[in-house]
């Protein structure tokens, strides 16, 4: 279950969409995410399709990888799909008991479906594309401007990237923990939900435990390297627009403008 | 490069002290700090880097005292600090941004960063990874890292605590042999503070600490000599010094300042 998530995951490839900045990425993706919500016709949805499609294929990442993101929330689409259909009011098109299923539940309820696909096909693209350091400075250049209002986008980005560097770390852990739990006769398979949540206790305590110790270790060891806060503070890597990101930013406006065309004549 | 001048230490549930402490530690040398748990060895290396400050005397980083809170940046910056756990003192996820961190926070510009970041990795031997991910190295790569990110910052002087205590042998000959580099090459003060002895015999000094007091001190061949002294502080000697102690016991007629296999070898053959 743990392995399909792709959200927030990182496929390294070579491609132009890899590239591009992050700050880019994400307000592009911001877009993406409003056009989606925005549009209310088939045609729109074509437009949506062909645009997510071609981004796809610009990445270089297997159709099938990002489609296998969808398998977890695919309970989430069949519900918000289920609500829509039979809750909508509207024109009744099928009955039976208590069961009311109407034409415009039927189209609200495919149309939720559409939008929840194409918004984790948009953000996930947005995640596999971007290696977790670019996208935390991405966000963290984004924030920037809030910092006069007392916004710590340094500090945020920091917390982002220790615990991106620390999930790999934990993940090991945890396996050790429960492997030694299990070899003095633990048991985290079987029983009642209540049960298994009660075996969690002696894997949770431990693997707080050394949570903590190694903050701890983290904060010394950044401050024995002369760590205080992003005042002041350089950068190896640099954010840079390139012209790839004009070609980007043309491309984007394309699809946004051929949305309202089509809004228009339809 | 380091001082420290009657040094006095508790921590503040007084479940530990350090007293009386006097160590003089030259530009350039190399100098193992050995103890077994509970010696206060690794507090001590706290201590120089000013992340515990002392209760009484003074200690002085390259003639800054670490007590005094304008310094302490410069003196972090001038005596660099190697943790025990590999795992817990690399902040970034790929091995280039996490030696880069160092400069980064003393605010050196980019063009800079990148000549010190390639260079560093190049003298650890770790430029091959300079693009991996920091979880996919063994402990020993990722502790050489961790140096590279100290050396980065061009320090005068390197505080290894355990460096090698959660490697494999392989591992920690890598980190040893690195480290005698840095010395002999940069010319860059060591501190090691490790309870392997075979660590201690290419030192240049060793001192000896116990419960919380400086109780020796002096070249690798005077302190393994006291064979008895050592053992009654529950530390190995090295095995060829046992060896050669146990023979002359046995009324054979050979050194028993012997800490080196080839030194054992030499004298074993001008035996008649």
């Amino acid at each position: 279950m743990i392995r399909d998530i792709t959200v927030g995951q990182y496929y390294p490839s070579e491609s132009t969409i890899h590239d591009l900045d992050p700050r880019f990425k994400i307000i592009a993706s911001f877009i993406y995410m409003i056009s989606i919500f925005a549009v209310e016709s088939i045609i729109g949805y074509g437009v949506v399709t062909l645009f997510i499609v071609f981004l796809i294929k610009m990445s270089k990442i297997p159709i099938k990888y990002i489609l296998k993101g969808l398998k977890p929330i695919m309970l989430i689409i069949i519900f918000a799909f289920v609500i829509n259909v039979f809750f909508t009011p509207g024109k009744v098109i099928f009955e039976y008991r208590i069961i009311k299923v109407t034409s415009e539940g039927l189209y609200r309820g495919f149309f939720m479906a559409i939008r929840l696909v194409f918004l984790i096909i948009g953000t996930s693209l947005l995640t596999l594309t971007t290696s977790p350091l670019k996208l935390t400075d991405g966000i963290e250049k984004l924030l920037n401007p809030f910092k006069k209002i007392g916004l710590p986008a340094h500090e945020l980005a920091m917390m982002m990237t220790i615990s991106l560097r620390f999930i790999p770390t934990l993940l090991e852990e945890t396996d050790k923990i429960m492997k030694a739990q299990m070899a003095r006769g633990a048991d985290f398979e079987s029983g009642s939900i209540v049960n298994r949540a009660k075996g969690l206790i002696p894997l949770l305590v431990p693997l707080f435990i050394s949570a903590f110790q190694r903050a701890d270790d983290l904060a010394m060891a950044m401050e024995a390297r002369c760590y205080r806060g992003g005042d002041n503070r350089t950068q190896l890597k640099v954010l840079k627009y390139t012209r790839k990101d004009l070609i980007g930013s043309f491309v984007l406006i394309l699809y946004v403008a051929s949305l309202f065309a089509f809004k228009m004549v339809w | 490069m380091i001082k420290t001048d009657k040094l006095n230490f508790e921590y503040d549930d007084g479940s530990f002290k350090l007293e009386n402490i006097d160590i003089n530690i030259d530009d350039g040398e190399f100098v193992v700090i050995i103890g077994h748990n509970g010696s206060g060895k690794s507090t001590l290396a706290k201590l120089f880097n000013g992340i515990y400050l002392p209760n009484s005397g003074k200690i002085y980083v390259n003639k800054m005292d670490t007590s005094d809170e304008e310094l302490i940046w410069e003196i972090r910056k001038s005596a660099g600090m190697i943790f025990q756990n590999p795992d817990n003192q690399i902040v970034a996820t790929i091995v280039e941004d996490d030696v880069a961190f160092g400069p980064e926070n003393l605010a050196i510009e980019r063009s800079e960063i990148r000549n010190r970041v390639d260079k560093s990795l190049k003298t650890v031997g770790m430029f091959d990874y300079i693009n991996k991910p920091t979880t996919s190295l063994s402990g020993g790569q990722k502790q050489r890292v961790a140096i590279a990110g100290i050396l980065a910052m061009q320090p005068k002087c390197i505080i290894l605590d355990e460096p090698t205590a959660m490697l494999d042998p392989v591992g920690r000959k890598d980190v040893m042999r690195t480290i005698h580099k840095l010395n002999k090459e940069e010319k860059i003060t060591i501190v090691h503070i490790t309870h392997f002895m075979n660590e201690a015999v290419d030192a240049d000094r060793i001192i000896v600490m116990d419960q919380g007091k400086k109780i020796m001190e002096g070249t690798p061949k005077e302190i393994f000599s006291r064979v008895k002294d050592v053992r009654n502080l529950g530390l190995d000697v090295p095995q060829v010094t046992l060896l050669a102690h146990m023979l002359k016991d046995e009324g054979i007629n050979i050194d028993d300042d012997i800490i080196k296999i080839d030194e054992m070898v030499e004298k074993l053959c001008q035996l008649k």
